[in-house]
């Protein structure tokens, strides 16, 4: 567990974190692999995994009936597939599926959820960073909403 | 400042509504050199005259090139040349790209829709001098894949060594497989040292102001970046006095503009 | 230059300095009366002239009057300016012809035509020809229409002796006496069995022409008079601008309310771009004929006012009204220094008098001055 404590401390979602938290972060971890096509999460499933990308690229879907399904954002190294696991009713909005391979972590997000409960400390430094994620993701979305290249 | 007669030799269609048309002087002589980031007036017998950035390689000195979005009459009138047609050329105008202040450094371009035009010249003048520059960062935005520019070009330009060169579409539609999302999701994946760059952006205003908010996080210093403005033009002298900017000309003072002086302006609604 | 003189001229003797001035080949430029009010036009002798006409000017209205002394020159300024021959509202930038799909540029001299002479020239728009030259002919590149026009002419100012209620010169530093840039300036004195003019002359031409003229030189009591009356007009001057700091004040009062309330009296019309003499914004239009092998390019006056002004990918940049008239004051005000080093305002009054709803240059100015200075910097 050592290693795999330092690796994650690597990845950019933790930077700066106490080496404390990553440890005990560290204790929810594991490491996935995923091949090219596969669906990391599926829309509708209970979210009970918390992703990071360690390598790789994924795509951010929605399934439309009668249709192949709809990209509406990529995802890649260093970032993180989704925070559905931390909120009620802890159900995946969207489908995310691997672009080649992917290798990411997948923290158990049961586990994940105690311990903040626990730790209240640790809990604030995680919705802090997941907090700087969400806006950056709404600024994108709200970007990528204003059609900029449209002809009037 | 009457045009000068030029020649369609090639028309391409590059989308559904954008083309590129291949000048040269009528006389066969080899046109002004140009610096990459300035327009011309070209003019269309009768019907009026627009601005367009010229969107060709500055080495080649036989042709001028340039990347037109038909969106009105005159655009239209434009586009719907032919090889053979005449097209009057006024020009070179404008202030151009800092080529010299990137020697040595590292290039960032970060072009959105038909923003990439007028910075073609500049990966052009970077390649052909590729020992002069640092690594080359090309990060490219369009609404969807197939409104996408010179997508060959962008493919070959990729291959270059110390050369990164990324496209994302807003919506991806059916069939495409590459990254999607706003043009500042492709700065994740961009290798560039931020002390010692120089970026280069153009695109809808809108989005040089996301862009430029996002390499001031990454890093990058005012000074080090520039962009393309645009506002209606007549003259592009400075005295029919429409494409004022503030207390800028565009037609004189830019339309490159480093960015410092410009980012309390870009705030200003209705300006 | 030549040392100035100064010399008194008869009113009786008036017609002669047109006659000598048509004599050199100048076409003598003068007020007339005309439509109810004095513009400038070509005149051939004094007794198209004025005379004995003053005018009324405040927001939004302008009356001419009989006044009781036959002066000739006893009013302020009309709605014209001589941008309108100098820089004129509408003009042929060249035409061209195409055959065989190949277009050749005609470069068509333009007919040969006298210079002007402007009679008449006030402080003030003394002052706007000046900042049309800085706009026109002071940078990279000059203005061939412009320059042709400007090069030759002969200017006769003419010292205000009275102020209309919209003039400010005073506040603008341009007036109300001229003090160079003329070949001539005149000082109507009226009185009692008097009318006269104190002459100056401003160069060596100017000397010439006053040479040829019946004047007698000038005694100590009429320039006392001459500088009483152009003291006159400068007291009676009852607006003005607080130009301190005023670039900043504007640039810094982009978001500023009074530009809402203002919006709602301005009705686009683009009037005060017209009169002024210092708006110089214009438009080209390429109309071709018929069988479409002959185009030309006209040149035209054109507005900030206008939406068509800003126009690029399907819309115009300042839509509101709002944004065009701070476009407006802020670029004549302000971003004007920046761009040639002076005001682009002489004070002259126009846009005040025809602005239909009586905006008024210098309340704006002031308005936003006052609330910026309350803790609004």
């Amino acid at each position: 567990m050592e290693t795999l404590e330092r690796i994650i401390a690597e990845h950019a979602f933790f930077a700066g974190m106490e080496p404390a938290y990553t440890e005990l972060l560290a204790g929810c971890a594991s490491n996935v692999r995923f091949k090219a096509g596969d669906y990391i999460i599926r829309e509708g499933d209970e979210a009970k995994t918390f992703y990071l990308i360690r390598e790789g690229e994924a795509t951010v879907e929605i399934g439309v009936p009668h249709r192949k399904p709809i990209i509406v954002s990529t995802l890649g190294e260093g970032e993180i597939l989704g925070w559905s696991w931390l909120l009620p009713p802890y159900v995946w909005k969207f489908n995310v599926r691997a672009i080649g391979g992917m290798r990411a972590f997948a923290l158990d997000g049961k586990c994940l959820r105690t311990k903040c409960e626990e730790n209240h400390d640790l809990g604030y430094e995680l919705l802090k960073r997941f907090a700087q994620i969400i806006e950056s993701r709404l600024e994108a979305a709200r970007f990528q909403l204003l059609d900029i290249y449209s002809a009037r | 400042m009457m045009p000068c007669p030029y020649v369609v030799r090639q028309v391409v269609k590059e989308t559904p509504d954008t083309f590129t048309l291949t000048l040269a002087p009528q006389n066969g002589e080899q046109h002004g050199a140009f610096k990459p980031g300035q327009f011309s007036m070209l003019w269309v017998f009768g019907v009026g005259e627009l601005p367009i950035s010229i969107s060709g390689d500055p080495g080649e000195r036989d042709r001028l090139v340039y990347t037109v979005r038909s969106v009105g009459q005159a655009t239209q009138a434009l586009v719907s040349r032919h090889a053979g047609d005449d097209v009057g050329v006024r020009g070179p105008y404008g202030t151009g790209w800092p080529i010299d202040a990137a020697r040595g450094r590292d290039v960032i371009i970060v072009a959105g829709g038909i923003g990439l035009a007028p910075l073609r010249p500049v990966i052009y003048s970077v390649l052909r001098r590729r020992k002069d520059f640092g690594r080359l960062v090309v990060l490219y935005g369009a609404r969807s894949p197939h409104e996408l520019l010179y997508r060959k070009e962008l493919a070959a330009w990729g291959r270059h060594s110390e050369a990164q060169v990324l496209s994302t579409v807003d919506y991806g539609g059916l069939s495409w497989r590459g990254h999607v999302g706003v043009v500042t999701t492709l700065f994740k994946y961009a290798r560039f040292q931020p002390a010692h760059s120089v970026a280069m952006v153009c695109g809808p205003e809108i989005m040089m102001r996301f862009v430029t908010r996002e390499l001031e996080a990454r890093g990058l210093s005012r000074e080090d970046i520039y962009l393309s403005m645009e506002r209606n033009m007549k003259c592009a002298v400075g005295f029919c006095g429409h494409c004022q900017y503030g207390p800028y000309f565009i037609c004189r003072d830019g339309p490159v503009f480093p960015y410092d002086p410009i980012r309390p302006l870009l705030e200003k609604y209705e300006l | 230059m030549a040392e100035r003189t100064q010399a008194i001229l008869e009113a009786s003797q008036f017609p002669h300095l047109i006659e000598a001035l048509a004599r050199r080949g100048y076409q003598v430029i003068g007020p007339t009366l005309r439509d109810g009010a004095i513009v400038y036009d070509a005149i051939e002798s004094a007794a198209e002239l004025p005379a004995g006409w003053t005018d009324e000017q405040e927001p939004g209205r302008y009356r001419v009057k009989p006044r009781e002394d036959g002066a000739l020159f006893g009013y302020s300024v009309g709605p014209q300016s001589w941008k309108k021959y100098l820089h004129p509202p509408d003009v042929s930038l060249w035409t061209a012809e195409r055959q065989n799909g190949v277009f050749r540029i005609l470069n068509n001299p333009s007919p040969p035509r006298r210079p002007y002479a402007f009679l008449g020239v006030r402080s003030c728009e003394l002052a706007a020809i000046q900042v049309q030259d800085k706009v026109l002919l002071g940078g990279p590149q000059s203005d061939p229409i412009y320059q042709a026009r400007r090069e030759n002419v002969f200017i006769v100012a003419v010292q205000c002796t009275q102020a209309a209620a919209t003039c400010f010169c005073a506040s603008m530093a341009t007036g109300p006496r001229a003090k160079a840039g003329f070949d001539l300036a005149l000082t109507e004195l009226l009185g009692e069995q008097r009318h006269q003019f104190l002459v100056e002359t401003g160069t060596a031409r100017g000397g010439e022409v006053l040479a040829e003229l019946a004047a007698a030189p000038a005694t100590a009591e009429a320039r006392q008079a001459a500088d009483a009356a152009v003291e006159t007009a400068a007291r009676g001057q009852v607006r003005r601008i607080d130009t301190a700091g005023i670039k900043d004040l504007l640039y810094h009062g982009f978001e500023h309310p009074r530009w809402e309330q203002t919006a709602e009296r301005c009705l686009s019309c683009a009037n005060c771009t017209m009169v002024c003499p210092t708006c110089f914004c214009t438009t080209v239009e390429d109309v071709s004929g018929v069988t479409g092998d002959r185009a030309e390019r006209r040149r035209r006056w054109d507005s900030c006012f206008t939406l068509s002004f800003s126009y690029i990918h399907g819309g115009s940049v300042r839509a509101s009204g709002k944004a065009r008239y701070r476009q407006w004051l802020t670029h004549k005000l302000a971003a004007w220094i920046d761009q040639f080093g002076c005001s682009g305002c002489v004070g002259c009054g126009r846009c005040i008098t025809w602005c239909p709803v009586g905006i008024d240059i210098t309340l704006e100015a002031a308005a936003i001055r006052e609330t910026s200075n309350h803790g609004n910097s």
